[in-house]
């Protein structure tokens, strides 16, 4: 573990940047460079940034997929057990044998769609790894306006390519800004 | 990228002939969008919010004095009497609840088309759906006479071993309000949090720190996390779409599904659909052109926005007088002599004049203003026209419920409803609520997404002030050659 001359623990050197553009062009940098533990932050989703990281499709559809398919089958569940075995009910002497499925489709429709969207949004939160309540590079307190009008990218002292002075030498060459080293506490 | 020295030259021409109005006027930067959507937030609430305010929650309590007031004496303090079983109530529920879909539509349909311009609308609209739907649920649930028994509507095991019927339309209704207000509620929240961050990192007292430190999850704008972000707001929005359009459609199978002349009709579906979106999008403009005036929203809700929405009224304000005229021609064509008295029944009947000005002036003929440029551009025509179309839905949905039972097969039995003051002072009531709602919504909450409409500025873009052909392209990276 590094850490600086007051004995903080390091946990990155990140920098500023002035524009979206300029985090674009040094993130590609960056992942050329063959760094792994590294993250960019800006107020808004950054088109193509993903690739730019070297980032691939994010796979929280699978969950999502998963949410759906037991949504429709607990929908299948609440509705045929009491309608074929614990209730069968006679309306107004309307057909009610398995060929009137097609009635139940609206909520197995619904319940495919809830399971969906409670899976895409805990699986969002769940592999962002929030909440959150704590991250050390709140401890840098320029990045206040990452979530105004801020552009930043640090790399983390973790990374095995990580040197003191090989990273402040790549953040500079891409036109980082305010470079300075992120304590762990 | 093959060296052909006409391609920059090329390139050119084709991105002025595509250029297009911007969607933030006046060159705002981020910081500028921060600050003045913020600062509605967070300044201290102005006079009028505490006249209006004060109005508007006096109402909400009223109508909940009145909603008390029927569940502790009975539904007889309602006009509804036989053969009129369903009459405000309900007409009020199918009211609200169609006003959420055009929330719904800004934030899910229109974002997967990539419409930009959504990003500067889709959060008020977003809110407004979620406190439409709450109004909207009220009136189901007191409607049933033995509000305590309402619980028989959820699929739960009970001491007498009764179970709900799965194929009555009403059961759909059920879980089609209850998925809807839910996955609005995930969605509008999914949303926030990158704003709710932007207000926490700005506060300035310790309150305001905790709130929105709890409710930001600790979001800190990190590209790994914006990419689990996106794809959870894509599938959101996919999502929505289907729902949104099955949540009216399974509305207007309660009446579908009946056998009444003038219920009883396959072309509900589309037809409530577009009349939700309809009232919908009225009722978003009613709420943001006041909201932007009184805020100077103006380079961020711009005449282009406006421009838009009154376009969608007048598209689906089509649909609508369409769907009018069908049915109209289906009662003649079918030769069905009940269809065709209820059908007259509906223009010269005792509810004349809500056909009349309701249905034929507010949403037939109201909206065909903006066939007219200068109509659209004009905030005093288009908020006429708003309120039109408010007024003239509320009004086909009494015609559509009430007008059809008044005057049923049995002439003996028929009779008018006349509402009490229950009646209506709870849909007042409720009136309140909702407006009590967006009050505080746009003084605590940024009533504008800040990370999305920032994407919809230029510099936003990464190839932003980089000129073509001149761009690092490393080896071995996938480049996005859009």
């Amino acid at each position: 573990m590094m850490r600086t001359p007051a004995g903080h623990k390091v946990y990155a050197m990140a920098a500023e940047y002035p524009s979206a553009a300029a985090l674009y062009q040094a993130a590609k940098h960056v992942r050329d460079a063959g760094f792994k533990r590294w993250d960019v932050f800006s107020p808004f989703p950054i088109h193509g940034m993903d690739e730019a990281m070297g980032l691939g499709k994010s796979w929280l559809s699978g969950w999502v997929l998963f949410g759906g398919v037991t949504g429709l089958l607990t929908a299948a569940v609440v509705e045929f057990g009491p309608s074929s075995i614990l209730y069968k009910l006679d309306v107004h002497g309307k057909p009610w044998n398995f060929w009137t499925v097609r009635a139940f489709f609206p909520i197995m429709f619904e319940l495919t769609v809830l399971f969906g969207a409670f899976a895409a949004f805990f699986s969002m939160l769940g592999m962002n790894g929030l909440p959150r309540w704590y991250h050390p590079m709140f401890n840098w307190e320029r990045f206040v306006r990452v979530s105004n009008d801020g552009f930043f990218l640090a790399i983390e002292a973790r990374d095995p390519r990580f040197t003191e002075n090989g990273v402040r030498e790549l953040l500079e060459r891409t036109g980082g800004e305010h470079i300075t080293i992120v304590h762990e506490d | 990228m093959d060296g052909a020295p006409t391609a920059p030259e090329m390139t050119g021409t084709v991105e002025q002939q595509v250029a297009r109005v911007p969607l933030v006027l006046h060159r705002r930067n981020f910081s500028w969008l921060t600050e003045r959507i913020s600062g509605v937030a967070e300044q201290p609430a102005p006079r009028w919010w505490w006249v209006a305010f004060a109005i508007t929650s006096s109402i909400a309590t009223f109508g909940l004095f009145c909603i008390g007031y029927l569940i502790s004496t009975g539904v007889g303090t309602w006009g509804n009497q036989i053969p009129v079983g369903w009459a405000w109530d309900i007409t009020n529920f199918v009211f609200w609840i169609g006003i959420g879909h055009a929330g719904t539509l800004i934030s899910a349909i229109l974002f997967l088309l990539r419409q930009k311009w959504r990003t500067s609308i889709n959060r008020s609209a977003e809110a407004m759906t979620l406190f439409a739907v709450i109004c909207a649920a009220v009136f189901p649930g007191i409607h049933v006479g033995r509000f305590w028994m309402a619980w028989y509507l959820a699929p739960a095991p009970n001491n007498w071993a009764i179970w709900q019927n799965f194929r009555s339309p009403l059961m759909w209704d059920v879980f089609a309000v209850s998925t809807y207000f839910t996955v609005s509620v995930l969605f509008w929240y999914t949303g926030l949090i990158p704003d709710l961050a932007t207000l926490r990192d700005r506060a300035t007292t310790k309150v305001r720190k905790f709130l929105f430190g709890i409710f930001a999850c600790g979001w800190r704008g990190s590209n790994r996390n914006w990419r689990h972000y996106e794809m959870a707001y894509l599938l959101l929005a996919g999502l929505s779409t289907p729902l949104v359009l099955s949540v009216h459609s399974v509305v207007s199978f309660d009446f579908a599904t009946s056998v009444l002349p003038t219920w009883h009709t396959t072309i509900f579906p589309p037809y409530f659909v577009a009349g939700a979106i309809f009232g919908g999008f009225a009722m978003v403009l009613t709420l943001l052109l006041p909201a932007r005036a009184i805020f100077k929203l103006h380079d961020v809700i711009t005449p282009q926005h406006v421009d838009k929405m009154a376009k969608i009224i007048l598209l689906t304000g089509s649909f609508v007088a369409y769907a009018y005229a069908m049915e109209f021609f289906v009662a003649w064509y079918s030769g069905n002599s009940y269809e065709r008295f209820a059908f007259w029944n509906r223009i010269f009947g005792p509810y004349w004049w809500y056909w009349w000005f309701g249905m034929l002036f507010c949403n037939c003929l109201s909206p065909q203003l903006f066939w007219f440029k200068w109509c659209r551009r004009n905030v005093f025509v288009v908020f006429f026209v708003s309120m039109c179309v408010n007024a003239g839905m509320w009004f086909e949905r009494f015609i559509i419920i009430a007008g059809g039972l008044t005057r049923d097969f049995l002439p003996s039995s028929w009779r008018v409803y006349h509402p009490t003051w229950v009646d209506i002072w709870t849909y007042i009531g409720t009136i309140g609520i909702f407006t009590s709602l967006f009050l505080l919504f746009i003084r605590f909450l940024p009533m504008i997404a800040m990370s999305e409409v920032k994407t919809a500025v230029p510099e936003a873009d990464p190839h932003y002030g980089i000129p073509p052909g001149t761009q690092s392209v490393s080896p071995g990276g996938k480049e996005r050659t859009r």
